[in-house]
C-alpha cells in the first residue's frame, strides 16, 4: 500500500485522517499514485490536479522523503521508500503569504 | 409562526442565522466549511430546505455543497446515493468545463486570451425545480445543473454575445447577477462585471446585450459602448419583471422596459458608486443602495454607513442611518451581500466587509447587527419560511 499524507482541507473534504493508503498496480509514479487516491476518493477529483489541464494546482506540493515532487515529470518513478510503504507522499498546501 | 433564515457566506465559511418572525434573538451556526472561501449560499425556493453553496479556495479550487436539511448538513451532491461501496462522496460536483472551443476574451492587455474556469461566483435556483440551479462563474459564463448539482453543462451561447470583447477589471470577469423572469420561463438576465447585462428570450439558447442607455464615461473610451459596462448588480420585483434596477460601477440605473433601454436615476446620493441593489418584497418601487466613496476608496463616505432608500423607483433618495454606525466605519457592503425577506414588515439585511451582518425589520427604518465579528461577508441570502 503506498501512504499518502494529506492536507488538513482535503481531509475534511473527504473525511479521511492525516493519511490514507492506496494500491497501486503497476510502476509507482506520481501519476498512478494521484490516480489512484482520486479512484479511492472521488470528491478530491479536480482539488489536486485540475480537472482539464490535469496539472498540479499552482499552491500544492508534492514530497516524499525529503524531496520536491511538485515540478517533477508525472511519470517519474517516486521512491522505494514510498512503493515499500516506509514513507509517505505528502500533498502539501503550500504557504501562501499572510 | 414565520421564521427567516439569513445565509451568510464569507472569506471564511458559511454561516446560517435563524429567527423567529419577530427577529429579535438570533441563532448563529456556523462556520461550515471552515477555512474556505464561500462566495454564494442559495436556497431553492421550490424546497426551502435544499441549499446550494459555492465553496472555493485559491488552493483547492472549485466544492459544490448541497444541504437537504436547511443547512444542518451538507454534501458534495454526487453524496447520498450514489457513494462509493465505502461510503465516500462521489461526483463530479466541482467540474465546470467549458462546452466544444474554448474561444477566447480580451486580456488585460487586450491579446486574446482562453477563457479559463476559476470560481462559481453566484447559485441561482430554478423557480420550479429544486434539482436545477443556474452558476454564474469566473471567466464569465453561465453553467447550468438539472441534477441537483451532480453535473454542470454550460449555457454556451451567451459567450457568443461579443464574449470576444469581454474584458476583466481589476476585480475578474465573474457572472454575478442571474435574473428569473417567473412571469416568462424562457426570459432571463445575467450580469457580468467589465461585460455588461445580457438577455435572453429562449430559455438561453441565444443571448444580448442589453445595456442600452448606459453610460461609462470614466471606464470606457467609448461611453455608450455596447459591452463593457461594470455591471455591479441589478434587481427586480417578480410582480414586476420588465422593470429592473442597476448599481453599475459609477450610477444606479433603470430600466422599464426588460432591459432594452436604461436611464440613470442616481439623483441626490451623495456618491453614486456602490455595489449591492435590492428592491422591497412588498413594494416595487421601494429600492435600497449602499453608496460608496468612489472606485478608488471602497468605503462610506464620511465614515458613516448609510444605506439609501428610494420610495420612487429612483432619483429620490433617503438616508437611512438609525443603528448603523454614524462614525468612523470604514467597510464595505459587496455585491451579493444584501438580501430581503417577504414577512409583512419587510425585512432587509446586509453584511459588510467587516464581518457584521445588519438587519432592519421595518423596510430600512431602523437596523441592528445580528452579528458583529464573522469574517468579511461577500454574500447574503433570506429565506422566509413558513
Amino acid at each position: 500500500m503506498i501512504r499518502v499524507e494529506l492536507p488538513f482541507h482535503l481531509r475534511t473534504l473527504a473525511r479521511v485522517e492525516r493519511e490514507v493508503a492506496v494500491e497501486v498496480a503497476g510502476p509507482v509514479t506520481l501519476r498512478a499514485v494521484l490516480d489512484a487516491v482520486e479512484e479511492r476518493y472521488p470528491v478530491l477529483r479536480g482539488t489536486i490536479r485540475e480537472h482539464v489541464t490535469q496539472k498540479r494546482r499552482p499552491f500544492l506540493r508534492f514530497y516524499a522523503c525529503e524531496e520536491d515532487f511538485s515540478n517533477v515529470p508525472l511519470d517519474t518513478p517516486l521512491p522505494d521508500a514510498v512503493v515499500s510503504g516506509k514513507e509517505p507522499l505528502s500533498i502539501i498546501g503550500a504557504i501562501a503569504g499572510g | 409562526m414565520s421564521r427567516v433564515r439569513v445565509l451568510v457566506g464569507t472569506r471564511k465559511g458559511a454561516f446560517v442565522l435563524t429567527s423567529d418572525g419577530k427577529r429579535e434573538k438570533w441563532k448563529v451556526d456556523g462556520p461550515h466549511f471552515g477555512g474556505w472561501e464561500i462566495y454564494h449560499v442559495k436556497g431553492s425556493p421550490v424546497d426551502p430546505n435544499r441549499l446550494y453553496a459555492s465553496q472555493s479556495s485559491g488552493w483547492f479550487g472549485q466544492i459544490i455543497q448541497r444541504s437537504d436539511d436547511g443547512g444542518k448538513t451538507w454534501e458534495p451532491p454526487g453524496g447520498g446515493p450514489t457513494t462509493t461501496p465505502d461510503g465516500m462522496p462521489k461526483g463530479e460536483s466541482n467540474k465546470f468545463v467549458y462546452e466544444g472551443e474554448v474561444g477566447k476574451h480580451l486580456w488585460y492587455d487586450g491579446t486574446p486570451h482562453p477563457w479559463e474556469f476559476k470560481r462559481v461566483w453566484h447559485l441561482e435556483p430554478s423557480l420550479t425545480d429544486p434539482d436545477t440551479i443556474y452558476a454564474g462563474v469566473e471567466d464569465a459564463a453561465l453553467f447550468r445543473t438539472t441534477d441537483g448539482g451532480r453535473t454542470w453543462q454550460e449555457l454556451p451561447a451567451l459567450r457568443s454575445a461579443k464574449g470576444h470583447l469581454w474584458q476583466p477589471g481589476a476585480g475578474g470577469m465573474g457572472l454575478h447577477t442571474i435574473l428569473l423572469d417567473q412571469s416568462n420561463p424562457n426570459r432571463m438576465y445575467v450580469a457580468i462585471s467589465a461585460a455588461g447585462v445580457f438577455r435572453t428570450d429562449d430559455a438561453g439558447k441565444t443571448w444580448r446585450p442589453a445595456t442600452r442607455g448606459l453610460k461609462s464615461s470614466y471606464e470606457l473610451p467609448d461611453k455608450n459602448s455596447e459591452v463593457g459596462h461594470c455591471v455591479h448588480r441589478i434587481a427586480m420585483h417578480p410582480s414586476r419583471p420588465n422593470v429592473l434596477f442597476m448599481q453599475k460601477h459609477w450610477d444606479v440605473n433603470r430600466s422599464d422596459d426588460a432591459g432594452e433601454t436604461w436611464h440613470e436615476v442616481s439623483g441626490n446620493l451623495p456618491t453614486d458608486f456602490g455595489f449591492p441593489i435590492d428592491v422591497h418584497a412588498h413594494e416595487p418601487n421601494t429600492i435600497y443602495v449602499v453608496p460608496i466613496t468612489s472606485d478608488s476608496e471602497h468605503y462610506p463616505p464620511d465614515g458613516k454607513l448609510r444605506v439609501y432608500r428610494s420610495r420612487t423607483g429612483g432619483d429620490e433618495w433617503e438616508a437611512l442611518t438609525k443603528g448603523l454606525p454614524q462614525r468612523d466605519c470604514y467597510v464595505n457592503v459587496l455585491r451579493e451581500a444584501m438580501a430581503v425577506d417577504s414577512l409583512d414588515s419587510c425585512g432587509v439585511y446586509f453584511g459588510t466587509t467587516g464581518g457584521q451582518v445588519y438587519a432592519s425589520t421595518n423596510g430600512g427604518d431602523n437596523w441592528s447587527p445580528i452579528v458583529r465579528d464573522l469574517p468579511a461577508v461577500l454574500s447574503v441570502e433570506v429565506q422566509t419560511l413558513s
